[in-house]
């Protein structure tokens, strides 16, 4: 009864939904191949020995990201040092 | 330097073989000497596909290991002149492939005189795929309008735009070209499908053609008779239309409405 999906015209637009979801799961995923290259945690990783050596630190306290504009990264790592540390370093 | 095309997508089942198949033919048929490779090692198709499944005697895997010459391995096609298939191999080993021995095979293929070489990928990412889009100039991206297929497009382009030779090398990027199959403008129309402007607009390349949904797809591929030779069918045509658009011939895109039916048919068919 192909006749009466004429007067099922009200239904929802799925291809609007899936152009929609698309662009928001590629942006981001291009976002993710262009900033994180993968060696990034063993390099997080590998800092948090070396500054162990002089200081206490957790894991949580290193944080390493890449920003990307036109033409160049950037690599920033931070990492908190705690109190005492900080005064002994000084 | 013979034009080296890789067919790619990315997702499975969204038309490479058919595509590489009825390109490479369509290339022949304009007179340009052109040879199709298949990239799917231990998975071998396009043998299927191209008819020529029962002449196969070395394959290339054969080839890069020196137990065949190149012209031993290549099958040349018996309906259209300046065809020559080179089949994958079934042995499981996948790294069978290296870049040196695809080099050489593709240096080879340059010195006798071939103006086109047509590498057919595998689905996936993996090393068989890398294979086939490594020294591409130019790449058929080939989509279903479904979104898994668009995704994976989109992660094929950013393939190509990192590890591809040229981009390695820094020399001119990839040329990329969107085919659009299994289009079905009736129900883009409903809402049911991502239109081509769709596609268009979040893979951002260039359109080839789009080539609908056809019975003829299925039925060249039992006879083992590569679409495009199909002169009836749509979907022939639309690869006879991406072959004149690529050797830069001023064609309209065509399948992108629904097709006119009778009023008998549209109402009861």
């Amino acid at each position: 009864m192909r006749w009466l999906n004429y007067f099922r015209s009200s239904q929802r637009n799925t291809a609007r939904t899936a152009k929609e979801r698309l662009q928001v799961i590629i942006a981001h995923e291009r976002q993710g191949a262009a900033g994180a290259p993968d060696y990034l945690p063993r390099l997080q990783r590998e800092i948090l020995e070396v500054v162990r050596r002089y200081a206490e630190v957790s894991e949580r306290d290193v944080k390493v990201e890449v920003e990307r504009e036109d033409g160049y990264e950037v690599l920033a790592l931070s990492v908190a040092l705690p109190e005492e540390t900080t005064h002994a370093l000084r | 330097m013979s034009k080296i095309i890789v067919v790619t997508s990315g997702k499975g089942g969204v038309g490479k073989t058919t595509t590489s198949a009825a390109v490479a033919t369509g290339l022949a048929h304009r007179g340009h000497k052109t040879a199709v490779i298949d990239f799917d090692i231990g998975l071998r198709n396009l043998d299927l596909v191209m008819g020529c499944e029962r002449r196969v005697v070395y394959d290339f895997v054969n080839v890069i290991r020196d137990e065949a010459r190149l012209n031993q391995a290549l099958i040349k096609d018996k309906r259209v002149d300046n065809l020559y298939i080179l089949p994958a191999s079934q042995t499981r080993d996948k790294d069978a492939l290296t870049k040196e021995g695809v080099q050489a095979v593709l240096d080879e293929l340059d010195q006798q005189g071939f103006e086109f070489v047509v590498c057919d990928s595998p689905a996936g990412i993996e090393h068989g795929a890398h294979m086939a889009l490594y020294f591409a100039d130019e790449a058929f991206v080939v989509t279903n309008p479904e979104v898994s297929s668009v995704r994976d497009s989109d992660r094929i382009l950013g393939i190509l735009q990192s590890r591809s030779k040229r981009a390695e090398e820094g020399l001119e990027p990839v040329r990329e070209h969107l085919i659009v199959t299994r289009y079905e403008p009736t129900r883009v129309d409903r809402g049911d499908m991502l239109s081509v402007e769709d596609i268009l607009d979040i893979l951002a390349i260039p359109l080839l053609g789009v080539v609908p949904e056809c019975k003829s797809v299925l039925q060249a591929s039992n006879a083992g008779v590569p679409v495009v030779l199909d002169e009836v069918g749509r979907a022939g045509q639309a690869y006879k239309d991406i072959v004149g658009r690529y050797l830069g011939e001023n064609i309209p895109q065509r399948f992108l409405q629904p097709e006119k039916k009778p009023l008998f048919k549209r109402l009861f068919g």
